[in-house]
């Protein structure tokens, strides 16, 4: 099969911007809410999440001929179910203050609905290479969109940014803003500033996502004006044309 | 008499105090999707709180019974994830044998419960934090109630909010999120419920 030029790069993008999956598709939005209290939780969340969708998507994708098609989706669940038992074990040997944090939503990717979507709508249908393509893009999208909340909430809610708590190989830093920390708004660490932020930043979504069809309907709009003055002008023309004869 | 009432303090804890969508954030998906009308976050949340009970109710057993003897605790996922979606298949042949009229209301949900993150949530939660089965009863149902509390008021705020007049932004989910945001700070209002109350 013939593979054309830029195909591997827009399969990978669009996982970040047309297809987003949280700020676009709106799937998977508890983890989005419950993980994003500081920015190195969203970070974590993020790989784990990553690495299951990159693992059941490629695996999947393997095996899209032998699984029979009535009984797809618990194959499906079983395969991811597996991989996050996998991840869980990992973290909690490897990062058990990650695990601790995140808690049962390191479970919960299970039925985390981007997951099964993409082994439904992608991997079942196309290769392995394209599969971990797609895999790895909707997990930088989400990764990045996890990110964004996270970075409003914690430096809203505490003045700035602390690392090294849950990934304790890096040394303890805190980045905060000087005098920032007076300010800082409590609310934003709660699950009311989950919902506040998170519905703030769909708005500017959909705020951007008009402006694309106005502006896309006003070009259709002049263009098709365009059409129908060259059309009458045509007309007025051939009729000039018939006066003269 | 004093298990009774901490049974009963229990649920009604999960219920409203730590409810599951505004503080936990369990169901946010079908929280967002299914309550564009009363009636079906009605539907919506009485599957889910047939569909948590009983998978609490066979769950418990199976990781206490099977799974720790069996030396395999860490299969809880996989052995919890399969006993959900097989529990909803049969939980909708079965309405939809004994009472076609329940099933008309109930059986678009049923699938969509296989993926809401509330049932595995409570079930596993239940387990990592060692409960016994009466307390991871009161879990389950006080959770569910609160689901179906929730989902309810909140359906019957979106249904206003259709007709008011937001921004074009905001229109749909944002607003609805503000919305949610709203209902959990008012959420936080009961945490000091029991602080008087000695268990």
């Amino acid at each position: 099969m013939k593979r054309e030029k830029g195909q591997t790069k827009k399969n990978f993008l669009k996982g970040i911007i047309q297809e987003n999956p949280l700020l676009v598709s709106i799937l998977g939005t508890c983890p989005a809410l419950a993980t994003t209290k500081s920015l190195e939780a969203a970070i974590g969340m993020g790989i784990l999440f990553t690495i299951v969708l990159l693992c059941s998507n490629v695996l999947i994708s393997l095996l899209r001929k032998l699984i029979p098609d009535e009984i797809r989706t618990p194959a499906y669940i079983v395969i991811i179910a597996t991989f996050v038992t996998m991840v869980k074990m990992f973290t909690n040997a490897f990062l058990p203050e990650l695990y601790s944090t995140l808690g049962v939503f390191i479970s919960l990717i299970v039925v985390n609905c981007i997951v099964l979507g993409r082994a439904e709508a992608y991997a079942s249908k196309n290769g392995v290479f394209d599969s971990f393509i797609d895999a790895l893009g909707m997990g930088v999208g989400y990764t990045l969109s996890l990110c964004l909340l996270a970075f409003f909430r914690e430096l809203l809610g505490t003045g700035g940014f602390t690392f090294g708590q849950i990934f304790t190989f890096i040394p303890l830093t805190k980045l905060i803003i000087p005098g920032a920390e007076k300010f800082a708004i409590s609310l934003f660490q709660t699950p009311a500033g989950a919902f506040i932020v998170f519905g703030i930043v769909l708005a500017v979504v959909a705020f951007i996502k008009n402006r694309k069809a106005e502006l896309k309907a006003f070009e259709a709009k002049q263009a098709k004006l365009k059409a129908a003055e060259e059309a009458k002008a045509k007309l007025a023309a051939q009729q000039a044309q018939g006066g003269q004869q | 008499m004093s298990t009774f009432i901490s049974f009963i303090l229990a649920i009604i804890s999960s219920m409203l105090i730590d409810n599951v969508v505004l503080s936990r954030f369990y169901g946010i998906c079908p929280f967002l999707g299914v309550s564009r009308k009363v009636k079906s976050s009605l539907g919506m949340g009485i599957a889910v709180v047939f569909v948590i009970i009983l998978a609490t109710c066979i769950c418990w057993p199976i990781y206490t019974y099977v799974l720790v003897p069996a030396g395999i605790p860490f299969m809880d996922t996989v052995a919890y994830i399969l006993v959900i979606a097989s529990l909803v298949q049969l939980v909708g042949l079965f309405i939809k044998k004994y009472s076609p009229a329940l099933y008309k209301t109930l059986g678009i949900y049923l699938p969509l419960i296989t993926t809401n993150c509330a049932v595995l949530g409570v079930v596993q939660g239940n387990t990592d934090q060692g409960l016994t089965f009466l307390n991871a009863l009161a879990n389950g149902v006080g959770t569910s109630l609160g689901f179906l509390v929730v989902i309810v008021v909140f359906s019957c705020i979106r249904v206003r909010l259709e007709s008011a007049n937001t921004p074009k932004a905001f229109k749909g989910l944002p607003i609805a999120l503000i919305t949610a945001a709203i209902m959990a700070i008012a959420f936080m209002g009961l945490q000091g419920l029991f602080s008087g109350i000695k268990l």
